[in-house]
């Protein structure tokens, strides 16, 4: 049956070269950095033979586990309470009559996806630094959770915000013509139907506060040390497969979280 | 819209017939009126009464009043509808009674209590909405139950209303479905099952036929009248389409620019519309401009351009002067071979066949266009060719002067 003819970008000339050569650029070194994880030599750049023992070495290595411990702890906590904050300023900045000044809020809340991270980090090192002499207090690894839960939170709005604007709030009203009291239809409805939301949000602040690099330099104080600083470290001195293993076990990590992320929210779409 | 009215046959029933709903009480349901028959004007009890109605949107130099002062009394066990143009205020006046809207100024009674204050969980009246809204996590009996479930009601009463509501909109089969895998006019049995369920004392229906295609809405049309009788709740109707409106209704209020213009049976307001635009909203109507000779006992004499005189009524209340519209629906006329027999003359411009019946284009002899509207039969005697002298006749109740 002949399809009618629309315009279809595959067919413009040079589509499929220039989509090759974006996608060749884009996972070729990741590709590389892989391969290289399984290179029995001790150098980065040239091939020997085949081995698993960077994996093994990584796996014993007890400042890896120190780092690693420090990343989850770090990431998942920023991640629950910056979705927790994002959800909640997502409702009150969608589900409320107009207040004055909810464009300055929205302004506020996706503000710091502008500012140059480095900018981020000086205050928040400035900051904290202020509180220490000032008052006395540090709060350990409770600074870095604080600062990743504060840079996460407009990304995690961003996705749960798009999902409220984009759900028919004909709903809500039926639910309460069907005697929901606002509470039970947030409960019933709203949330339910939120969920692919709150999971991409949850999903995107996990990712940002994992590989944060910038902040977490300035703010991280001794012991402190999460994974990419730990990495960032170790490509300071002589570099062995062994960053390569790292790396791939980091990248693995990330792609089941969000794959993990992605089907929940897939599943509650439909 | 098709303009046409159309006789239906209706089904006849008995005065007051009982129906049992499974919790065991009997509920007293009036036959409705029979469509086309004048229903005395019997106080009754009134469902809901809507007293001194504004509704305002925004504020300052943007100010829209979308209700104006509006009052309309809405008896118990009645199909009453709210028939107008998009923008009237309908689906505003369906919304304040609902609760998802408070008034400016007003107050709107349910069996004599002021609900306009109350939040819409606290009104025993359920909507059914022109998307439907089915709540697309849940399954079909899910969504027929919650109603039931908020109210607390317990596990086995939720069950068993949810069967008997399933049999009801004949969706027994489809109750683990999910509503994304229904079809449309399913969706829309559902979607009246639900705002059902919960025995409202009102049901509001807010144009729900309007994305169903035409053969589904005629059996919806009858289904909806079937379920009214059977559950004896009353039913607010709204909806842009005159037809529907006529074909379904105990009641209807015509609605245009935030005002109520009349309000009765379908016959009264096709017969006897009260302004110029229920004339015009509802079905095909002849406008001549005239001039007001005399008048006596509810009676004008009209002058027409051509000199000649028609004698018409007019509705109470409207003192009819000087420059005047004079109404007279298509159907109501006949065309006379003799123009000087007619009531008034004039050329015959253009025939139109449409079937069920023939359309003759008269050009009067004062210069206005008049259409007449004959029903075909297997042995039509007359046969009219265009451009001959033709006479218009009618009875002298056929006319209505109306204010513009």
């Amino acid at each position: 049956m002949a399809e009618p003819r629309v315009m279809d970008i595959k067919d413009q000339p040079g589509f499929r070269s220039i989509a090759i050569i974006c996608l060749l650029v884009l996972y070729i070194p990741v590709l590389i950095l892989m391969i290289f994880s399984f290179n029995s030599g001790s150098l980065v750049t040239h091939w020997e033979g085949v081995t698993l023992n960077w994996y093994g070495s990584a796996f014993l290595n007890e400042e890896f586990h120190s780092a690693a411990k420090n990343t989850l702890i770090i990431s998942v906590t920023a991640t629950i309470v910056s979705t927790i904050c994002a959800t909640l300023a997502a409702i009150g900045m969608t589900r409320v009559k107009p207040w004055r000044g909810l464009a300055a809020a929205f302004m506020i809340i996706n503000l710091p996806l502008m500012v140059p991270e480095i900018i981020t980090a000086v205050a928040t090192l400035s900051f904290f630094a202020l509180i220490a002499g000032t008052l006395g207090l540090n709060f350990g690894i409770g600074n870095l959770i604080f600062a990743h839960t504060v840079f996460c939170i407009p990304f995690a709005y961003m996705p749960i915000r798009a999902r409220l604007e984009d759900m028919d709030l004909t709903l809500e009203y039926a639910a309460a013509d069907l005697y929901a009291t606002p509470w039970n239809a947030f409960k019933r409805i709203t949330l339910p139907l939120l969920v692919p939301g709150i999971m991409s949000g949850a999903a995107l602040a996990f990712i940002v506060s994992f590989d944060d690099f910038t902040i977490t330099q300035l703010v991280a104080g001794p012991g402190q040390t999460t994974l990419p600083l730990y990495i960032w470290n170790q490509i300071r001195r002589p570099m062995t497969p062994e960053i390569n293993a790292i790396s791939t076990i980091l990248l693995l990590v990330s792609i089941l979280f969000v794959s993990v992320s992605f089907l929940i929210a897939r599943r509650r779409a439909k | 819209m098709g303009t046409r009215i159309e006789s239906l046959p209706r089904s006849c029933q008995a005065d007051r017939l009982m129906v049992t709903i499974k919790t065991g009480t009997h509920l007293p349901t009036r036959a409705g009126a029979l469509n086309g028959v004048i229903v005395p004007e019997q106080p009754g009890k009134n469902a809901i009464e809507v007293r001194g109605v504004r509704k305002v949107f925004g504020t300052g130099e943007n100010q829209v009043a979308a209700l104006d002062t509006v009052s309309v009394s809405i008896r118990e066990n009645e199909f009453f509808t709210l028939l107008g143009p998009s923008g009237c205020g309908k689906t505003t006046l369906l919304r304040l009674i609902a609760g998802f809207d408070f008034p400016t100024a007003g107050e709107i009674l349910l069996h004599g209590q002021d609900i306009a204050p109350l939040p819409p969980y606290k009104r025993p009246v359920n909507t059914v909405f022109q998307s439907y809204a089915l709540f697309p996590h849940m399954t079909v009996a899910q969504n027929i139950g919650f109603g039931l479930e908020m109210l607390g009601k317990p596990k086995a009463e939720i069950e068993a209303r949810v069967a008997q509501m399933l049999k009801l909109v004949k969706m027994e089969a489809l109750k683990a479905r999910r509503t994304s895998q229904i079809s449309g006019g399913q969706q829309q049995r559902v979607a009246l099952a639900r705002a059902l369920a919960p025995q409202p004392k009102v049901l509001l229906l807010d144009e729900p036929l309007s994305a169903l295609d035409y053969k589904l809405r005629k059996e919806m049309q009858i289904e909806l009248k079937r379920l009214q009788h059977e559950t004896g709740i009353t039913f607010i109707f709204v909806t842009h389409d005159q037809e529907e409106a006529l074909t379904m209704s105990d009641r209807i209020a015509v609605m245009s620019a935030g005002k109520i213009l009349q309000v009765g049976t379908p016959r009264d307001i096709y017969d006897r519309p009260a302004e110029r635009f229920v004339a015009d909203f509802i079905g095909e109507t002849n406008f001549l401009p005239g001039t007001v000779v005399s008048k006596q006992g509810g009676v004008a004499t009209v002058k027409f351009a051509s000199s000649a005189t028609i004698s018409a009524g007019y509705p109470e209340g409207f003192d009819p002067t000087g420059e005047v519209t004079l109404v007279v629906r298509p159907e109501h006329a006949d065309l006379v071979a003799d123009p000087a027999k007619g009531t008034i003359a004039g050329t015959l411009s253009n025939i139109v066949y449409f079937g069920t019946d023939t359309h003759y284009h008269v050009k009067l002899d004062g210069g206005d266009n008049f259409i007449v509207r004959h029903q075909n039969s297997r042995s039509s005697p007359v046969t009219y060719a265009t451009g001959a002298k033709v006479g218009i006749q009618f009875e002298e109740d056929a006319a209505r002067v109306l204010k513009d």
